[in-house]
């Protein structure tokens, strides 16, 4: 499967995994959606409470089958990486695997009511971020645009589903790229 | 452009530098990374780095503050963040008294560490346009060494191009700190002539005898102390250009001897009976009025019409008050580099101040006042505190009470003789307070008798 495949880990909403794995089709490679990865063992930070992303990057790459491009994980836990204090996804640039966390995304969360339709929302465009960086983009200038940095929901919130020109221009060129190697 | 910008992460854990590193590599930075102070100072001597982001606490070697400071000696220019896990008021105010940009506390908020890095980089791209913008301009108004935006200099450096590839000789008058030899070399290396000697005679430095056999030489035994033959600064100039700088001081027998050179370039040296020919271009150079030395009988006519053939009259700084600005931002900037110190511009009120002074001592009294300023200042920006040596009183001042009985020459007389006693008989210091040059302090402490 020459395409990007995108996975829940652990216990997630499968319609949740459904809007990235759709979200992430506007790059051009295909999609396919394959069943659920167990969550990493060790990965939970007693200390805070938390998950660092690093060991769900480790196992979506173990899981990668060869001939796919690319793969995206969705997971209900709060991530971290070692130098932050959170983060609402995690990729490796220009690399296989990334990883997007729907714990910040939810209004909850933030003590607020949940808000379905918001959270897919949400949920879309930080896949499409995610695997954005997975193709070599790099944070985008135009707020607009789902490749803009986001250290707040109110930001993710701002952004659009759909790339800016010259981000999907880049990322389809080496999205094709990727394919051919 | 992001891309521009080159980050270093240094921190003895990888995870951290790692995580670091690839959150600001999806922002579109080129980041390095180092295990190490050591390696942070090794990577730093290749490359510049915009921000370096230092964890405080490194185990063996050098911590986090030490390579900051060590960063800052490679880089001065180099903003630097500190970064611990371990945050203390002690160790945040440490590090920011020894120049930290930042200190943060890990682990970060994201949006902490984004407002930072974006505030820093914006800061370097205004720095980094606000010198291009510079450069720019200085260049446009730069010829050789010299530099002005003043039309009637810009008038000057167009003459000088077009008579540059000519042999004729070239007067060149202007007050002292004008900047007249500045002028003669622009003359000199705009030419063909640029590949030969330039060398230069200041004629009011030297007695008469010895400005004779400095510009023509003498032979072994010419008189006591001439052991052996020596060239004289004609000779030297051969296929060049000889400046001969204070030619308003020479003597009656000097002024003769070289009148006959400028007409058959010929001449013998001290005690010599060989005729010496040479290819010389002569570029002479006064403060005083030469036309009314001629008038008054001081100054031969024949030379002053041979000396005379394009005559370039440099204006004093006070009637180009716009070049103020200009030249005091580049003596600043060349001479803070030079002296290691961070100051980086000039205040309103001391730009205000320095446009507002006489500067009867020139382009040189200001580069002087500068370096003074430079030397003595606390802050990034020199202020007019800084130049309050400038501000002279102008009634009873203490300790200086104008005269209002005595003849002009007496009062130069008696201010040149003080000021060289309290400067031990530095003739170099002297010359430098009273903003004239030394071959002028040289002529007047021979006018006047002053010893040193």
């Amino acid at each position: 499967m020459n395409g990007v495949l995108v996975v829940g880990m652990g216990a997630v909403d499968p319609d949740l995994v459904d809007e990235a794995a759709a979200a992430a089709a506007l790059w051009g490679p295909p999609i396919e959606r394959i069943p659920p990865l167990p969550e990493p063992e060790g990965a939970r930070d007693a200390g805070r409470g938390q998950w660092a992303a690093a060991p769900f990057l480790k196992n979506l790459n173990a899981a990668l089958p060869a001939g796919a491009l690319r793969i995206l994980g969705v997971t209900e836990r709060d991530l971290f990486v070692p130098v932050l204090s959170f983060v609402f996804g995690q990729a490796q640039m220009e690399g296989p695997a990334a990883v997007v966390s729907l714990a910040r995304l939810r209004p909850e969360f933030y003590g607020l009511p949940p808000d379905p339709p918001l959270l897919r929302a949400r949920a879309r465009k930080e896949a499409v971020h995610e695997v954005g960086h997975t193709f070599g983009l790099v944070h985008c200038p135009h707020e607009s645009c789902p490749m803009s940095l986001s250290v707040g929901v109110w930001q993710v919130d701002r952004k659009g589903e759909a790339p800016c020109r010259s981000c999907a221009a880049l990322a389809r060129g080496r999205a094709e790229r990727a394919r051919r190697r | 452009m992001r891309t521009a910008w080159r980050i270093l992460v240094v921190d003895d854990e990888p995870v951290m530098c790692e995580s670091l590193a690839a959150w600001l590599r999806e922002d579109g930075y080129h980041v390095d990374t180092a295990a190490s102070g050591r390696e942070a100072l090794e990577l730093s001597r290749s490359t510049e780095y915009a921000i370096s982001f230092v964890d405080l606490k490194m185990p063996g070697g050098i911590d986090g503050i030490e390579t900051m400071m060590e960063l800052k000696k490679l880089q001065p220019e180099a903003s630097v963040v500190i970064i611990t896990a371990y945050a203390t008021v002690d160790t945040a105010i440490t590090a920011m008294k020894e120049g930290a940009q930042e200190y943060i506390v890990k682990p970060c908020n994201p949006q902490e560490i984004s407002l930072l890095v974006s505030r820093i980089i914006k800061v370097k791209h205004l720095e980094r346009e606000n010198q291009i913008l510079r450069r720019r301009l200085t260049g446009r108004y730069r010829f050789h060494d010299l530099l002005s935006k003043s039309p009637r200099m810009q008038e000057v450096f167009q003459l000088v191009r077009d008579v540059a590839r000519l042999r004729s000789t070239v007067l060149i008058q202007g007050e002292s700190g004008t900047g007249k030899e500045l002028v003669a070399r622009a003359l000199h290396f705009s030419g063909d002539r640029a590949g030969k000697p330039f060398v230069g005679v200041s004629c009011a430095a030297l007695a008469e005898t010895l400005l004779e056999s400095e510009l023509f030489g003498h032979e072994k035994g010419a008189f006591t102390g001439a052991v052996s033959q020596r060239k004289g600064k004609f000779e030297l100039a051969d296929g060049g250009t000889i400046f001969l700088d204070e030619i308003g001081d020479i003597s009656a027998k000097l002024q003769m001897d070289l009148l006959r050179v400028l007409q058959e370039r010929r001449f013998y040296r001290v005690g010599g009976a060989e005729e010496i020919s040479v290819d010389v271009r002569v570029v002479a150079a006064t403060h005083v009025d030469l036309a009314a030395a001629v008038r008054e009988g001081r100054f031969r006519d024949d030379l002053y019409y041979r000396l005379n053939v394009v005559a370039v009259h440099i204006p004093p700084l006070r009637e180009r008050r716009e070049d103020v600005p200009l030249l005091a931002r580049t003596f600043l900037e060349r001479t803070a580099r030079e002296l290691g110190k961070e100051v980086d511009d000039l205040s309103e009120d001391a730009l205000r101040l320095l446009m507002d002074h006489p500067w009867p001592g020139n382009v040189r009294e200001l580069e002087n006042a500068i370096e003074r300023a430079l030397v003595t200042s606390r802050g990034a920006v020199l202020t007019a505190d800084d130049f309050a040596f400038l501000r002279v009183p102008a009634g009873n001042g203490t300790g200086w009470t104008v005269p209002t009985h005595l003849p002009l020459h007496e009062v130069e007389h008696q201010v040149i003789a003080a000021t060289l006693k309290r400067l031990d008989g530095n003739v170099k210091e002297t010359a430098a307070v009273l903003g004239i040059d030394r071959s002028t302090l040289y002529e007047k402490l021979r006018k006047y008798g002053i010893e040193r």
